[in-house]
Parts: structure tokens; sequence; C-alpha cells
């Protein structure tokens, strides 16, 4: 056991520590998960790419540093520690590009990767539908086959689409077979909104913000280089995705060590006035909570560094991060007291944490998975 | 950077846990409950002999002179097998300060306690590590009292006539006290990582309407949680094992971030444990209850969590 950096990770650490100092906005972003907000964290995001930081994991080819995945976790911390802008781009980056990596043809990977890390296009995800959330091998939008033009038409409708009213592009599931049951006959298709027979429509979220959006298709045409992975492949390669999605990419622990740093701001701004003394235990158990989850991914990426591939357990994860979330919050609104009726940052997190135990497959399913996938109990 | 034990000491800590499996099965754990002195015998006597009592002492002293991180693993095991015998007390607290060969292989047995809580296994000890001082059990005033785990006796201990083989300085009772916080936590993740494994058997056997109730989904998730609470307990327990060893300053925090994660995801762990076996659960020929108990004694024992949590809300706040 070494908990220890190496030199050329302090060094990479100083770095990424002294360019975020000195180009993070003073002022915090309008939310990206409006109209005007997205616009302006774009700009952010090409400032970013434009100083090789967007992508830092990928090759240098598409605008990455080829960074370890312990420099990933070191730039991570420190993206959260200065409190730069969300990352409005992260789900083509963390959710979507893994799965190019994967299973994409060269072709795709040329096409579409470097425009992604720019921020130039920009990807949304369309799993869920209006009959199909929780039990997404439900899906029934479909792909028809067009020989003549060499592709597919797409019918349907998606739903909770993630800034899908901003986006430049959709990533989503589609049923090329109506004869295949359920997992069977599910393609992955890559589709620019801009096409003939996609109409997006904008809608608010518990906050207000338009940052859903319910994407039509009515035969909508894609060429067969937009299929990404095998035409029936879909389900093993968006599971690839979900893998992505819940466990490492998406919350990494700088997110939570720097939400319970500013939790213990609070408190010392706050915590006297509280009429609630359990608070005080409430803000130390959370940065426990914090410092175990970076902990534990630490242990992870041993795992992977020494060559295992995590599985189901990425599901423990997921749940973990997501209601620790929800509780970081719920401390911060009850030192708030009374203040917790005022629109502000931390009651705007509040009610985003709480879509945390929601997507990206709700904590009951994700309890499930873990009951017959990690304990091995009986589905039935 | 690597968060992960070495070969060596992952080795040792299945040899321990195959000795544990044969010498301290839990028939050896219900004898302790009734017989002479709650101690398990043969079990003790075999971690002796395997060095494993004595990995903290120094080799000048017959130990293996080792550290915390290569103990932690082994109080672990010690707790999956609910080993009636003071194992963190003596391996972790009490050995490396008395260091005496006899000490290093078990043939000396000494017990340790921290703060206010009672001295296991005192009337069964050879010397007693309390109140800053060690000293001969016969020196001192042993006045047992009934505990809820009885294959852990408990008693309170007078040391004020008795003189002192030697004094710890307060940085020597800060260490043990941290030695036997980060034991326990270490004992209650492999106890709950018992309770656990017992459970999941059990509700995959067990059947009710017709299927087993391990198909149940409200029994799946109260498994569910206790797998996630032992997941993110024991990397903080290895991390404060860690940070003893390399003597960090933050040590003490670590240690008390890994005590009150350790002993809530215990308790959680047992509750989940006792529900999901039901009525059989709730009787004492079971086995079960005995895991229960010393997870309950564990928890509360080296400062509870909540004391845990004030130690590190004072660093924090």
């Amino acid at each position: 056991m070494d908990l220890t950096w190496s030199p050329a990770e302090e060094a990479f650490r100083v770095e990424v520590r002294a360019w975020l100092e000195a180009n993070v906005p003073a002022e915090p972003l309008p939310s990206g998960d409006t109209r005007e907000g997205f616009a302006r964290h774009l700009e952010w995001e090409r400032r970013l790419f434009d100083a090789r930081w967007s992508v830092v994991s990928w090759p240098e080819a598409y605008g990455g540093r080829e960074a370890s995945l312990w420099e990933w976790l070191i730039f991570e911390e420190e993206y959260y520690r200065a409190g730069a802008p969300q990352r409005v781009t992260q789900n083509g980056i963390f959710l979507l590009a893994p799965t190019l990596f994967e299973f994409g043809t060269p072709a795709q990977q040329d096409r579409f990767l470097r425009p992604m890390a720019s921020g130039e296009e920009t990807w949304c995800q369309g799993w869920s539908e209006p009959d199909a959330g929780s039990d997404l091998a439900g899906i029934s939008s479909r792909a028809v086959r067009d020989d003549e033009a060499g592709g597919w038409r797409l019918r349907g409708q998606k739903t909770w689409t993630t800034r899908g009213a901003f986006c430049t592009h959709l990533f989503g599931l589609f049923r090329t077979d109506p004869e295949a049951q359920r997992h069977r006959g599910l393609t992955y298709f890559l589709v620019p909104l801009d096409t003939p027979g996609v109409t997006v429509r904008g809608f608010g979220r518990l906050d207000g913000d338009e940052g859903f959006a319910e994407v039509f298709f009515d035969d909508a045409f894609v060429p067969d280089e937009m299929v990404l992975g095998g035409v029936g492949e879909g389900w093993s390669v968006a599971m690839a995705t979900t893998g992505s999605e819940r466990g490492l990419t998406l919350r990494s622990p700088g997110r939570f060590l720097a939400t319970a740093e500013r939790l213990a701001a609070l408190y010392a701004e706050r915590g006297a006035g509280a009429s609630d003394p359990g608070l005080r235990h409430a803000v130390a158990q959370a940065r426990i909570d914090a410092e175990a989850y970076a902990l534990q991914t630490l242990s992870t990426v041993t795992r992977i560094a020494e060559g295992e591939r995590p599985g189901a357990e990425s599901s423990l994860t997921k749940v973990f991060w997501s209601e620790l979330d929800v509780r970081l919050h719920d401390t911060a609104r009850r030192l708030l007291g009374p203040d917790s009726a005022l629109d502000g940052p931390w009651t705007k997190g509040w009610q985003f944490a709480l879509s945390g135990p929601i997507y990206a497959g709700t904590n009951e399913i994700q309890r499930n998975v873990i009951a017959e996938r990690v304990l091995g109990l009986p589905r039935k | 950077m690597r968060f992960a034990f070495t070969d060596d000491q992952l080795a040792f800590r299945d040899a321990v846990r195959d000795l544990l499996t044969r010498e301290c099965p839990p028939g050896v754990v219900r004898a302790a409950w009734s017989n002479a002195d709650g101690r398990s015998g043969g079990a003790w006597k075999a971690l002796g002999e395997m060095g494993a009592l004595g990995v903290m002492v120094a080799e000048e002293h017959g130990g293996l002179g080792l550290t915390e991180l290569d103990a932690v693993l082994l109080a672990e095991e010690a707790g999956r097998a609910a080993l009636p015998d003071p194992f963190v007390e003596h391996t972790l607290a009490g050995a490396p300060l008395v260091a005496t060969e006899e000490a290093a292989s078990g043939a000396v047995t000494v017990t340790a306690a921290s703060g206010r809580d009672l001295v296991p296994w005192a009337d069964s000890a050879d010397v007693l590590v309390v109140g800053g001082v060690v000293v001969e059990r016969g020196t001192a005033a042993v006045d047992p009292r009934p505990a809820v785990d009885g294959a852990r006796r408990l008693a309170a201990v007078e040391v004020a006539g008795a003189p002192p083989l030697r004094t710890l300085d307060p940085t020597e009772r800060d260490l043990t006290a941290d030695r036997l916080a980060l034991g326990y936590a270490a004992q209650l993740v492999g106890l709950a990582a018992r309770m656990l494994d017992t459970t999941v058997a059990y509700v995959s056997e067990r059947r009710q309407f017709g299927v087993p109730i391990g198909s149940f989904q409200a029994l799946k998730h109260h498994l569910a949680d206790s797998r996630i609470a032992l997941e993110f307990a024991a990397p903080l327990v290895y991390r404060a094992a860690y940070s003893l060893a390399h003597r960090d300053p933050d040590a003490p925090v670590h240690v008390s971030m890994a005590k009150a994660q350790a002993s809530d995801a215990a308790e959680l762990v047992a509750r989940h444990a006792l529900q999901c076996h039901g009525a059989i659960g709730y009787s004492d020929e079971h086995d079960l209850h005995m895991w229960m108990k010393r997870a309950w004694a564990l928890a509360a024992a080296g400062g509870d969590a909540s004391w845990h949590r004030e130690r590190v809300a004072r660093a924090i706040l």
C-alpha cells in the first residue's frame, strides 16, 4: 500500500491547479441547464479544450493528454475544489466516448471524438421512453430498414433527455428487429438532432430549468455509418455505457470532497445559530462519507490499474454517491434553516441531488443488481 | 499510489482465516460462554505458534516487527470468527508495549482498555494495560461484571495499589487507544462480513410461499444496504492502519473515521441479519446472536461512533 503521489503526479496537480486558478470564472456562470447558461458553458468548454483540459485521459490526437486514471482523479479533485463550472458536455465525454472508444469504427472515432472534446458537438442520451424507464429493455422506438437509401428510418419518442433542447446530437437505442424480445433486436444509433423528421421539445425539471427534453422521431433517416457496434448488439453496447455512468466516470470523488468542505464552511458560518445540535455530527459524517467514497475509488482504480474490470460493483458506488449527495445538501438545508426557502446554490444543489437516486438506473434497481449479481441472491 | 495490500499480507490473512476456520468454529465461541475462562484455548495457542500474536512486537523480542498495516487484516479475521480471545487488545495494543518473547508468543496474555471501557478478559489475562500503566493481573483488583456477550467477559479493574511494570507516556497512551479503536473497527468489518454471508446463505435456502425468501425485494434491499455499508467502511479502516503505520499526524482522525463508520456499519448489518433470519435468529440456539452481541460490544468499545464523530468534528470544524 502506498498512499502517496509520485513527483510527476504532484507536478501534474500543480499544473492543473495553476491553470484553474488563472482561468475559472470569478462569478459563477448561469445554470448550464438553461439556453443562455448552456451557451456560456460551451465557451468555458472551449477554453478547457484549447488548453487540453477537457478530456485529460484521452489520446492526444483527440485533444487529450493521455493522462492515467490517477491523474484523472487528481484533475477532478482540483476541478471541483476550484469551484469550476459544471461540465455540460459530460454525457458525451463520460458516457458516449467510452463506448465509442470500445465499439466505434476508426472512422466514427475520427469523426466524432474531437468535436465532442471541444464542445462543438454536444451529445444527449436517448434511452428512456414514456413507457420504458427502469425497464429499459421495454423500449418501443423503432428503426426500420431502408435498403434503398442505405440506412434506417427512426420512429418513436425518447424522453427525460438531459439538455436535449440544447445539444446537437443524440445517442440512443432503437428496436431494429420487431420480432425479437426485450434485450435482443436493439441497435445503438448516433443521431444528429437536425436530421429532418426529428423534433425536440424542451421542458422544465424540478428546479424549473429547461434541462429536460422529449425527442420525437418521425421517419428520420440515419445512414448505416451511424450505427455504433453491430445491428442487434445495442443492449450489450449500451450496458458498457451504463457501467461508466454508474461507476467511476460520472461522479468523481473530488465532487463530494469539495461539497463536504463547503458544508464545513457553511457550518462555521451558520452552525452556532442552528436549532439542531446533531448537525455538527452530520457535517462530520458527511466528511467521513466523502473520504470513504474517495478511498473506495482509489481501491477500484488500483484494481483497474492491475488489470481487473469493474462489473456489477458499480451499483454499490451509484447508490452510495447519490444518497451521499442528498445527505450533504439536506444537511446544508437544515443549517440554512428558514433561509433554505430561498433560491441559492445549496437549494439548487439540493434539487439536483434529488435526481441522483432516480437517474442512471433508480437506486431500487441498483439494490436489486447488488442483491442478485454481487451477493448472488435468487432472482425468483 | 496503490491502495491494496501486498501478496504477503493477503497470504498471512488467508493463513489466519484457515487456522480460525479450523480452530475456532462456532462451537468454540459457544463453549466460551460457559467455560472457566471464556477463552478459546486451542485457537489462541495456534495463533501464537504461527506468530500472529507477535506481529507488532519488535524482532529482538521475538516478534515479527511489523506494523498496524500487517495486523489489521488479522484483526478482521479474528472478528469474522468472533474469536473469544483478546486478539486486538493483545496483538495491536498490549504486546508491543510489554515487548517480551512470552508476549510475542501469547504464552503471556496481555489485555488492554482505553477510556471508560471495562477491561475484556481481565480475569484470564496475565498482564493488564489500563489507565496508562502496565500491571500484573494478580496485583490489580479485578471485579467481573455481567456482559451481554458471554464470550467477551468484562471486568472493572482498579490499578491504584498495583506496582506498575511500566508507565505509559501520553504519546503511548494515545497511540494505544488508537490501536485499540483501529483493531475494533477491523473486527467489526469481519463480524459484519460474516453476518452478511450467513444471512445471504440463509435467505437463499429458507423457503416461504413456495420460493426462497431471498427472492423477495424487501430482503434483497436490506442485504444490499448491508453490503454497501461494508463497502464504504473497510477502506477507511485500511487507510487508518496505513496512517498509523506511517505515523501520519492525521492518523488519529483517520482512526476515528474508521471506527465511526465500522461501528455504524456493523450495527446496521446486525439489525438486517436478525430481521432477515426472523424467529430462528432470535433463538439463542442459533449462532447469529453470538456475532451480533460481539458487534454490539465492539461498536461501543474504544469509543463509539458518536465519540469518534465528535473527534472528526473537532478536527474539521
